[in-house]
């Protein structure tokens, strides 16, 4: 899951394939602008299955590739 | 004060204008104390606002003031978020006779401490003589605004003075005509840096001329998500709907980017008749919602959607429209104004009684030549929409940079003269000089006139334009001179077309040393990092180069139209070009 998000990340809004994005590094803001987030919740919805409504769309609950994963999974578990 | 026949007609137009802002409000409060001047849209539901309400509110924002002994002529900043807060603070400020200007927010991106510098640095030069801030934000600005003379007060929206009626303010009557209503800011700029002086006159005149160009009439009802410290939020999504008795339906730019659906069902529910919008958008609307999430969705009543303060790409008018006739939009709706907080804000608008012109040039020629010349057979051509024909009173003229008229179908400067134009920029008597000259304001915006209609090709002196922000790359390539690793000196910044977003993307090249990935990534970090702290906006590209890569002018200036060139060629496997 991490591993698509980064992907997805890196070749789609930071145009960079080999920018090294690591887990704990702040995206929000820094690397996507507030424009890419409902994109970034479209992506989460279509391919994890898990819906955020824009509420949710903080940098407290998506700010790093560890929160969106951790937010994503405890959307699915419930 | 005329006050029959109005049931028909809107109350400012070209033969009849009140002489300030203030007379128009005690007209409105007079006469129509009940009727609903905002929709105000959020999370929670929506809030109707009657025109008694809204002063009544600004009048206590009134009396705050004056008792902080703020004076009419005295300059009243907003650091506050898009909220109601906001709009009653403004005018507020201005039942007093006072100047207000609206600072952008301080949001979770900024660096709080640059972002706090700039405010007290602006706050200081500028001789502001008061804040009007959140109770949250309270406490972190007051350190930063110590030991400044000119400043009288620092105010709190939870704690206003109890006190303020509304009659009262508006009998005394502290404006003329002539006097500063509000101060606007200039493309590019932030907070007081340059700030548009608009006279009381002027915002009347081009709410007057404005709206005869739109032909706004008593039925029309506005929607607006926009932003109220760029021009086209402040007058088209805010001044002149209240002004005009038009109601207006309000969201706030920070819920509108999270959940942009809000925007047609907002359409919907109200019969919104009138919305305007930066080229991105009608991308962003097209792309980012789910067809569920449109049910219901009903865009008949939508006469014009008016695309303003980005470059028009005909394309995003094109999958905007592909996507929402089937919810009743109609393509004729489709319009486009170009503006600048220097003329108020509009300059021309197109689109309204007949449909857009469409211009299809010769993309070489226009590159090369700077000429329009229509395309003919196979030649690569480029589609430029037009953006209309100046409004009332407003002329428009294309020169060369020694100020002489070009030819119709010749690139030039824009320059224009009208009876909306800015006063001055604020305590800038220099930067005033610089693009005034015999009542004419030279915009920077370079452009053509074909058939009476004006066409644009590019904006000031490089500007980049983001999901309608505008930022000049001179202020990115400042950032990163003192990262290290970065060859001071040897960066640059520039637009890049994205016309699958219907904007630009920043594009920055900088020169390094080191070959070394662990050092790459940290130096493509900080650049990143410093863009948006100080910006608001991403870089989307960052380029890094070894030494030697970067072209430079015969004076040694990176040059940066050629890097752009050779970035789009080389790296993006373009044609270049814009």
């Amino acid at each position: 899951m991490k591993d698509k998000l980064r992907t997805y990340i890196t070749t789609e809004l930071i145009k960079d394939p080999t920018y090294p994005l690591t887990d704990d590094e702040v995206i929000m803001g820094t690397l996507i602008d507030s424009f890419s987030l409902v994109q970034v919740a479209m992506f989460i919805e279509d391919t994890f299955g898990a819906h955020f409504d824009d509420s949710e769309l903080t940098v407290e609950n998506m700010g790093t590739l560890n929160k969106m994963v951790a937010n994503i999974q405890a959307k699915l578990q419930s | 004060m005329i006050k029959t026949a109005l049931t028909t007609e809107i109350p400012i137009r070209p033969d009849r204008r009140p002489a300030t802002l203030l007379d128009q409000a005690r007209w409105l409060v007079e006469t129509h104390p009940d009727a609903t001047t905002i929709v105000f849209v959020s999370r929670e539901g929506e809030r109707l606002i009657t025109y008694r309400a809204f002063f009544h509110e600004a009048a206590r924002y009134a009396y705050a003031l004056e008792s902080a002994g703020v004076r009419p002529g005295d300059l009243v900043v907003l650091v506050l978020q898009h909220s109601e807060e906001l709009l009653y603070g403004f005018w507020g400020a201005m039942l007093l006779g006072a100047v207000p200007s609206i600072f952008p927010f301080l949001s979770d991106k900024l660096d709080p401490e640059r972002y706090f510098e700039s405010v007290r640095s602006l706050i200081a030069l500028s001789e502001v003589k008061a804040v009007i801030t959140y109770p949250d934000l309270e406490p972190t600005l007051r350190p930063h605004l110590e030991n400044i003379p000119t400043l009288g007060a620092i105010l709190n929206v939870e704690h206003l003075a109890p006190g303020g009626d509304v009659a009262a303010y508006l009998a005394r009557n502290p404006a003329q005509a002539d006097d500063t209503a509000f101060l606007q800011h200039s493309s590019g700029s932030t907070g007081l840096q340059k700030g548009v002086m608009l006279s009381h006159r002027a915002v009347i005149n081009q709410v007057a001329s404005y709206s005869a160009a739109i032909r706004l009439s008593p039925d029309d009802v506005i929607a607006s998500w926009l932003p109220l410290y760029h021009d086209m939020g402040l007058i088209a999504g805010f001044m002149m709907p209240v002004l005009q008795k038009i109601p207006l339906v309000l969201m706030s730019p920070f819920h509108w980017v999270r959940d942009p659906k809000i925007l047609l069902h907002a359409i919907t529910r109200h019969r919104a008749t009138l919305c305007w919008l930066p080229n991105f958008a009608y991308n962003f609307l097209a792309t980012r919602i789910r067809d569920d999430a449109l049910q219901g969705v009903d865009l008949r009543s939508w006469r014009a959607a008016i695309n303003c303060s980005e470059p028009v790409y005909a394309e995003s008018h094109r999958t905007f429209a592909e996507r929402f006739v089937a919810y009743g939009f109609r393509p004729e709706a489709l319009t486009t104004c170009y503006a600048m907080a220097e003329n108020t804000f509009a300059v021309t608008q197109g689109g309204i009684d007949a449909p857009l012109t469409l211009d299809v040039v010769d993309r070489r020629i226009l590159m090369e030549e700077r000429r329009a010349v229509p395309a003919t057979g196979d030649a690569p051509a480029v589609t430029m929409v037009s953006c209309g024909r100046p409004i009332l009173n407003c002329e428009v003229r294309v020169v060369d940079d020694q100020r002489r008229d070009l030819p119709e179908r010749h690139v030039g400067e824009i320059a224009l003269r009208s009876d909306s134009m800015l006063t001055g920029y604020y305590h800038r008597p220099d930067a005033t000089a610089e693009v005034m000259a015999d009542g004419w304001y030279f915009t920077g915006d370079m452009g053509y006139l074909a058939g009476g209609e004006l066409y644009i090709t590019g904006r000031k002196k490089d500007l980049i334009i983001v999901g309608g922000k505008n930022i000049y790359p001179q202020d990115i390539e400042n950032l990163l001179n003192d990262i290290p690793g970065v060859h001071p000196g040897r960066t640059t910044a520039f637009g890049v077309p994205n016309p699958q977003l219907g904007t630009e993307d920043i594009a920055i090249i900088a020169e390094v040393d080191t070959e070394d990935p662990e050092q790459r990534a940290a130096i493509n970090r900080e650049i990143r990092a410093r863009v948006a702290q100080s910006t608001e906006a991403t870089a989307r590209y960052v380029h890094l180069v070894g030494p030697r890569w970067l072209i430079k002018t015969s004076s040694g200036k990176v040059a940066r139209r050629a890097n752009r060139e050779k970035f789009l060629k080389e790296v993006l496997g373009q044609n270049g070009g814009d």
